[in-house]
């Protein structure tokens, strides 16, 4: 005799799946917890004589860059959760959960709870690692768990705009191709320097433009600040903005995507 | 339980796609109680889209159809509830084993806690695949991931099933072992079977019913039995030793009864009065002095149903039309 599961038991079930997924292909975990460190630890070694720099905010360039692989992260959890959704389109793995009586919540949030579960861990390896090379959180260990909750949101923002490009493509390419893209957004931000340390006027204007400028600073605030309610109000404004806009968009190409009577 | 409650009606249903012919066009049939219905017909001819339309995964143009009582386009909850379905490419997730599959279905088929993992070992364990239940399914062979697909289709009991194409692109030997499986679900545990297929002798072994459709209509439906009764005559194919001499042996047999098509050197007729004839077309091809290197008899088959309906062969459509067929109508 069959009944209904509940909501949470099929977010369950497909958190799970998500969670698998993952961990069975090493590529999709291991370049996002690496990739980010190699890049730091080079922008470190490289970059460190910046904190000379007359108004540099920080006086290691640890403190100031350990925010990259949070970004970086973000967007690792983006093509995650974009290529799953559409594998399932291509796979037509998604007509056979339409021919179940699973609520259409259940998949998203079951996918995006899994990506999330993976950007968790790797936030914890990002914060290990920076604290094993001498990273200090002005902001303290409450601070540290703000940098996690924020790192989360950014990463959820990203990940349900990879779900929308994975449902709405149906094309694993397709959602890969989103990746130079924001990587130009980051590049185009704050962060390598401060703002005001930028000396061309086009890029200083794109920076303050760009909002993944402030994503940053809202984690790095915490950092070399401490508690700085400002860029905290703009980072978190921003990562809701971005969830709130992404999610919309994700559910909407499901609900195209997912069709049955 | 009533009788229309396991079966299936289907009134005028019809589905357009945009920039594309109607891939369905208005078809009527009725598919009784614990029976298998064979849906047969080449590439693009709207089988696929009829079952899209029936597991209520795609809205009709037009038309209604019942399944297991319920209207698919008012009752489509219901409706899922009662069918399981097998659609034409096995959709499985390639990084899952075939136990965790078991675990996403029968949870959100909503089975018992306590049930679910009996019910995934006892489907696996009947399909052949309980060894393999913790492999992942990117290393299953197209037979096996056809085996799980069914068992997935049958984690919650359903009363009707739709198989689309289940065995295209099996061995033989995997579809063999489909064809036993299926017959055994329908005798066995009295579940209704749709039935897609463009194999002629699946549909003529397996079905008690047989709708043949062609461009998106019903050409033939009834028995394989009376299907094959009504083209009645059997079909004389005849190969000549000496090549040359084809077409004065097809005008030989066309004394005995209307030509037919046939491969290259080959002259085939349908014998007007069946075996009857036999004695007097060899007695007519000794007095042209034809010596023969081929003399045979067929029985009628299901293509030649479709040839007498359609004015073509159905195992010379599937690759033509399936470079014909909008995307959406073979989805």
């Amino acid at each position: 005799m069959t009944s209904s599961a509940s909501l949470s038991e099929q977010v369950l079930v497909m958190m799970r799946r998500s969670i698998f997924q993952t961990l069975r292909q090493p590529a999709l975990i291991i370049p996002p917890i690496l990739f980010p460190l190699i890049l730091v630890a080079i922008n470190v070694g490289g970059l460190d004589a910046a904190t000379n720099l007359p108004g540099f905010p920080a006086d290691s360039y640890l403190d100031f860059a350990i925010a990259i692989p949070f970004m970086q992260g973000a967007l690792f959890a983006s093509i995650n959760a974009g290529t799953s959704l559409a594998r399932d389109v291509e796979t037509g793995f998604l007509r056979r959960l339409a021919l179940t009586p699973m609520q259409r919540a259940a998949l998203l949030v079951g996918n995006l709870g899994g990506v999330m579960t993976v950007a968790l861990f790797s936030s914890l390896i990002y914060l290990a690692a920076g604290f094993i090379a001498g990273l200090s959180v002005k902001a303290g260990v409450a601070g540290v768990l703000i940098i996690v909750l924020l790192g989360l949101l950014i990463a959820l923002g990203f990940a349900a705009i990879g779900a929308f490009v994975g449902l709405r493509s149906g094309s694993g390419e397709a959602v890969q191709s989103l990746f130079p893209v924001f990587f130009v957004f980051l590049f185009l931000s704050s962060v390598n320097l401060p703002r005001d340390l930028i000396e061309q006027d086009w890029f200083r204007t794109v920076a303050t433009y760009n909002p993944v400028s402030y994503l940053v600073e809202g984690v790095r605030s915490l950092i070399i600040f401490g508690w700085d309610g400002q860029a905290l109000a703009l980072g978190f404004g921003f990562a809701l903005a971005l969830t709130a806009v992404g999610i919309s968009l994700a559910v909407h190409a499901l609900r195209t995507r997912l069709v049955r009577t | 339980m009533t009788e229309r409650q396991n079966g299936i009606e289907v009134q005028g249903l019809v589905r357009e796609f945009k920039k594309g012919p109607r891939a369905v066009d208005g078809i009527e049939l009725v598919v009784a109680p614990g029976e298998i219905y064979g849906f047969l017909g080449p590439n693009g001819a709207g089988k696929s889209t009829t079952v899209l339309m029936l597991t209520t995964l795609l809205p009709p143009t037009a038309g209604t159809a019942l399944v297991g009582g319920h209207d698919i386009l008012r009752e489509g909850p219901a409706v899922r509830a009662s069918i399981g379905a097998a659609l034409q490419e096995a959709a499985l997730d390639p990084l899952l084993t075939g136990r965790d599959h078991m675990r996403v279905q029968t949870t959100l088929q909503g089975l018992a806690r306590a049930e679910r993992r009996a019910r995934g070992d006892e489907l696996l364990e009947r399909v052949g695949l309980a060894d393999a239940a913790d492999r992942k399914v990117g290393g299953y062979s197209g037979g096996m991931k056809r085996r799980l697909d069914l068992a997935l289709a049958l984690v919650h009991r359903p009363r009707i099933l739709f198989l689309d194409e289940p065995t295209t692109g099996l061995d033989p030997a995997s579809r063999s072992d489909m064809w036993q499986e299926v017959a055994r679900l329908a005798r066995e545990d009295g579940v209704t079977v749709f039935l897609t297929t463009q194999y002629l002798e699946e549909a003529d072994f397996l079905a008690d019913h047989i709708g043949i459709i062609d461009h998106g209509k019903i050409v033939a439906a009834g028995t394989p039995e009376s299907l094959k009764a009504e083209i009645g005559r059997p079909t004389l194919e005849v190969v000549p030793a000496d090549r040359d001499r084809r077409d004065a042996v097809a005008e030989v047999l066309t004394r005995f009864g209307p030509p037919v098509a046939a491969p290259p050197d080959t002259a085939a007729v349908r014998l007007d009065h069946g075996t009857e004839d036999l004695s007097a077309v060899v007695r007519a091809l000794d007095a042209e002095d034809i010596a023969l290197e081929t003399f045979q008899l067929h029985a009628p088959t299901l293509d030649d149903v479709f040839l007498a309906r359609t004015g073509r062969k159905l195992e010379e459509q599937g690759e033509e039309r399936a470079a014909e067929a909008p995307a959406e109508a073979v989805a």
